[in-house]
């Protein structure tokens, strides 16, 4: 069932235009994503659903009512600030007990779903503190929680985890999860960190100078980024100067300057002489030593140039015939060795045909 | 509402010499350049012009000595200390402007503590005895007195916001404690000694009320002026070229110092 | 280093010295058993006796306050709304155009509230015309005391209060005034001190009217020098002391809510 959709709606500040006519369908009890560089228009795509700014043109329609004139308060949304925007003024209960207040709760009632509340978010010893005598991820549970008490239709989060510490952040992660889970609110999350994204989100919308590039499941998205943007903006990605000679049902035979022709999967929409880019992730390449037996027939012969040690993993960069550097990434198992290849040995480079494809310019 | 909040102190004050003045110099001299001709053809008044200009660079000089090392201080004294020890410069600042005009009658009265040592001891060698009160002496000192704390606090507040790591950086890269002071933080604080002075240079130029009390007849200043010329001889006309003569220096001098703070901004 | 910080202190003593020994000389010599302010005598009331019993000076006390009272609560009241109207909209002309009066010597001010009264006007100057020129120049006071405060804070806690459900009345009420309420105090407070103490436009603005206490204290000082003018500046001094000391109360409590 289609909660929120957003049909053709425009932003512009000025000469400039934040949102591009983004259309997004959200279903009921979702957890969706968008995912994009700062500026790409997410934050004020946000703002719009929520009701702090209108658009230039477009529809916002909740269950198929649109909404564009109804003020931020009468919208059954709440927000999570990244900044959290809890009063300070406010003790924590009091802050969470705000949108009851609003809506003219009785008294005992809103102290009844506040105590709950607290002890959801395992703060029940922090309802007379004020906001500055707690931590960053306590104010954060305040934010959640707040946002949560009245059970909204819909909880927008603005980059909530961006002002936490890398660890907290991942706790953090795991809470937000659950607590989706747990309260059954559809989740619209802004964020520009594409592991979050990849973890938390059912579906994942990838926006760029405000618009929508791709809307997919992470794996999908991961694994088959429809343009060179979404492949390049989420994971790291080799890319070979490719264009298309061959179109059939199952494949496309690219040539690629120095390399000869090679295959990867069909795509939709694409003909023969399209230029465009052959893009493989480094931790899908193969790399053999030279003495190695030949596997399959799409393998080139290497140059190891260079190699970073992170830890777990190593990745290479290694030199191929046609002159052009891609990056492999190997995982470290064997224990105290840094590094498997050095630098200057001769390598064999492969991937299996279905971990390759081809973007278009 | 809420507009006419905004209106009222354009209407009343601030702006309003720029044209309420001039109108007024018309209608009742007939001749707008009579009373600016008048000002000129008597050389006492462009000499009292002068003599408050020299004032005011004297006090703003004299406070910026003085206002440094107490601010210097308090900015590297430790966090907690801080507000309490820029408490005590603003507290007695607190206190009646008259008030604090009136101690230092009392202080340098003829017959003051403060006289005694200093006649006596000009006695010692010989010299005639000097009287304090009601002289340029006496104008400058509580000058100083009245406009120390407009100096110490933006200088402090730009003092405050200096990172200390540079002080070590340039220890580091062999500077001794002088030329750390005038390579690093000198040039950091103009802005703060800017914006002090622009606090301390305009008031001063505008103000009667000290050489009214303090001074000797010869001691009067612009203030002065413009006060005899509406309050005693009631010569409207030149009170209101004298006060746009004035609110002219006033203007140009902020704005000379706000041209001055620019650059060393981008610093601060 | 060590040396210099010691030098620092020394000079900076002496700094604080010559702050308050003027202020402290005043009040020891209201004390003073002598008609002179020069030499020690003996301690004595008879001074503020003296004061309690000027029929004029009790007068002009009495004005000032009305002057303080009404001027202060007027100034926070157009002060607030200029403030918060300053920030809302992200003004750059009225900024200007409101702290003028802050930024020019006094005495224009006065010299131009005078015209303005009796030529545009056309009013008789007393009371009235104190308050108002009063009024004007503490707005921009308290304008630059709210605006600080609300510049401190998250402007997105307004747009919380509006996503939870408060409509802008409610957001006003819940959220912004009490989160001002500090600054609106701190504000009504110096702007009473401010009012109290003030001689330059009092001075312009007074007309010949009843007696007010500035006036009086300069009159007294430019007529004769006695204690009583000592006593009646520790009487002020007290005053003033205590207003600020409880504006510092509402302003630490400023600074709790937003350090973190």
């Amino acid at each position: 069932m289609v909660l929120i959709e957003i049909r053709n709606v425009t932003k512009r500040f000025g000469d400039f235009i934040a949102v591009d006519n983004v259309s997004i369908e959200i279903k009921a009890g979702e957890f969706f994503t968008i995912l994009g560089p700062s500026g790409c228009g997410k934050t004020t795509l946000l703002r719009m659903i929520a009701g702090f700014d209108a658009p230039d043109s477009g529809q916002i329609l909740l269950e198929g009512k649109d909404i564009i004139d109804v003020p931020p308060e009468k919208r059954p949304f709440h927000t999570v600030f990244q900044s959290y925007a809890l009063f300070p003024h406010m003790t924590v209960a009091d802050n969470i007990g705000f949108p009851l207040k609003m809506a003219g709760k009785a008294r005992h009632e809103i102290m009844t779903l506040v105590t709950k509340a607290l002890e959801e978010v395992e703060l029940s010893q922090f309802g007379n503190r004020y906001p500055h005598e707690l931590s960053g991820g306590q104010k954060q549970r305040v934010a959640f929680a707040r946002g949560l008490i009245n059970q909204p239709r819909l909880l927008l989060l603005d980059e909530p985890l961006g002002a936490l510490d890398e660890k907290l952040r991942e706790n953090m992660q795991r809470e937000l999860i659950n607590l989706q889970a747990e309260a059954g609110v559809t989740f619209i999350y802004i964020t520009h960190a594409q592991n979050e994204a990849l973890a938390l989100s059912h579906r994942i919308a990838i926006m760029n100078r405000g618009k929508i590039e791709q809307v997919d499941e992470p794996a999908r998205i991961y694994n088959f980024p429809m343009n060179r943007f979404v492949a390049d903006f989420i994971g790291k990605i080799n890319m070979l100067d490719a264009s298309v000679i061959e179109v059939s049902t199952f494949h496309l035979k690219l040539r690629v300057a120095g390399l000869g022709e090679i295959t990867v999967p069909a795509k939709a929409c694409i003909k023969i002489n399209d230029q465009g880019v052959l893009a493989v992730r480094p931790e899908q390449i193969r790399i053999a030593p030279e003495t190695s037996e030949i596997h399959s027939e799409l393998q080139f012969m290497g140059k190891i140039k260079g190699f970073f040690y992170i830890g777990d993993v190593t990745t290479y960069n290694i030199e191929l015939p046609n002159n052009t550097w891609i990056e492999a990434l190997l995982p470290n198992s064997e224990p105290g060795h840094a590094k498997l290849f050095d630098i200057g040995d001769t390598v064999v480079v492969s991937w299996q045909e279905q971990s390759a494809q081809f973007l278009p310019n | 509402m809420i507009l006419t909040s905004f209106r009222l102190p354009g209407e009343f004050g601030g702006l309003a010499p720029l044209y309420i003045l001039p109108d007024k110099a018309n209608t009742d001299s007939g001749l707008t350049i009579e009373t600016y001709q008048f000002f000129f053809s008597d050389f006492i008044y462009v000499e009292v012009f002068l003599k408050s200009f020299a004032v005011a660079i004297f006090t703003t000089i004299i406070c910026i000595t003085l206002a440094y090392p107490l601010a210097l201080l308090i900015a590297r004294s430790p966090r907690k200390f801080r507000n309490l020890m820029i408490m005590l410069v603003v507290l007695p600042f607190a206190s009646n402007f008259l008030i604090r005009i009136y101690a230092w009658m009392i202080i340098l009265g003829p017959e003051s503590a403060l006289s005694h040592i200093i006649n006596s001891t000009l006695a010692f060698f010989d010299i005639a005895p000097v009287t304090l009160l009601f002289s340029p002496f006496a104008v400058l000192i509580a000058m100083i007195y009245v406009h120390l704390p407009f100096m110490i606090l933006p200088l402090y507040t730009n003092l405050e916001k200096h990172d200390p790591i540079l002080l070590d950086a340039a220890q580091d890269l062999g500077a001794n404690a002088w030329q750390r002071f005038w390579y690093v933080t000198w040039p950091q604080s103009l802005p703060g000694i800017f914006s002090g002075s622009a606090l301390v240079f305009v008031p001063v130029l505008g103000m009667f009320a000290i050489p009214d009390i303090l001074g000797g007849t010869g001691d009067i200043m612009i203030g002065n002026l413009i006060k005899d010329q509406f309050l005693g001889t009631r010569d409207w006309p030149f009170g209101a070229t004298l006060s746009i003569m004035l609110t002219l220096a006033v203007l140009s001098i902020t704005g000379l110092f706000s041209w001055f703070a620019r650059p060393a901004g981008k610093f601060a | 280093m060590q040396r210099r910080m010691t030098t620092l202190w020394i000079v900076s003593i002496l700094i604080y010295a010559f702050l308050y020994i003027p202020l402290i000389v005043v009040v020891v010599f209201s004390f003073n058993n002598s008609k002179l302010n020069a030499e020690w005598v003996g301690f004595t009331l008879h001074w503020y006796q003296t004061l309690f019993h000027n029929h004029e000076m009790l007068l002009a006390a009495r004005n000032s306050l009305i002057i303080a009272i009404s001027a202060s609560t007027l100034a926070t009241l157009l002060g607030t709304m200029a403030g918060l109207a300053i920030h809302r909209y992200k003004l750059k002309v009225l900024p200007i155009l409101a702290f003028t009066p802050v930024a020019m010597p006094e005495i224009l001010l006065g010299v131009s509230l005078l015209l303005f009264f009796l030529q545009v006007l056309n009013m008789t100057l007393g009371m009235f015309s104190i308050i108002i020129a009063h009024t004007t120049f503490c707005i921009g006071f308290v304008a630059i005391i709210v605006r600080a405060r609300l510049q401190g804070m998250d402007d997105l806690i307004f747009e919380a209060a509006r996503d939870l459900g408060a409509t802008p009345w409610q957001t006003f009420y819940h959220v912004t005034l009490p989160l001002i309420r500090p600054a609106i105090i701190a504000g009504a407070l110096m702007s009473f001190t401010l009012s109290i103490d003030d001689f330059v436009i009092t001075f312009f603005t007074k007309g010949v009217g009843e007696p007010i206490l500035p006036i009086q204290i300069y009159t007294m000082i430019k007529v004769a020098i006695t204690p009583e003018v000592n006593a009646v500046s520790t009487l002020l001094m007290l005053l003033t002391l205590t207003l600020i000391i409880v504006a510092t109360r509402f302003d630490t409590s400023v600074l709790r809510s937003e350090s973190k």
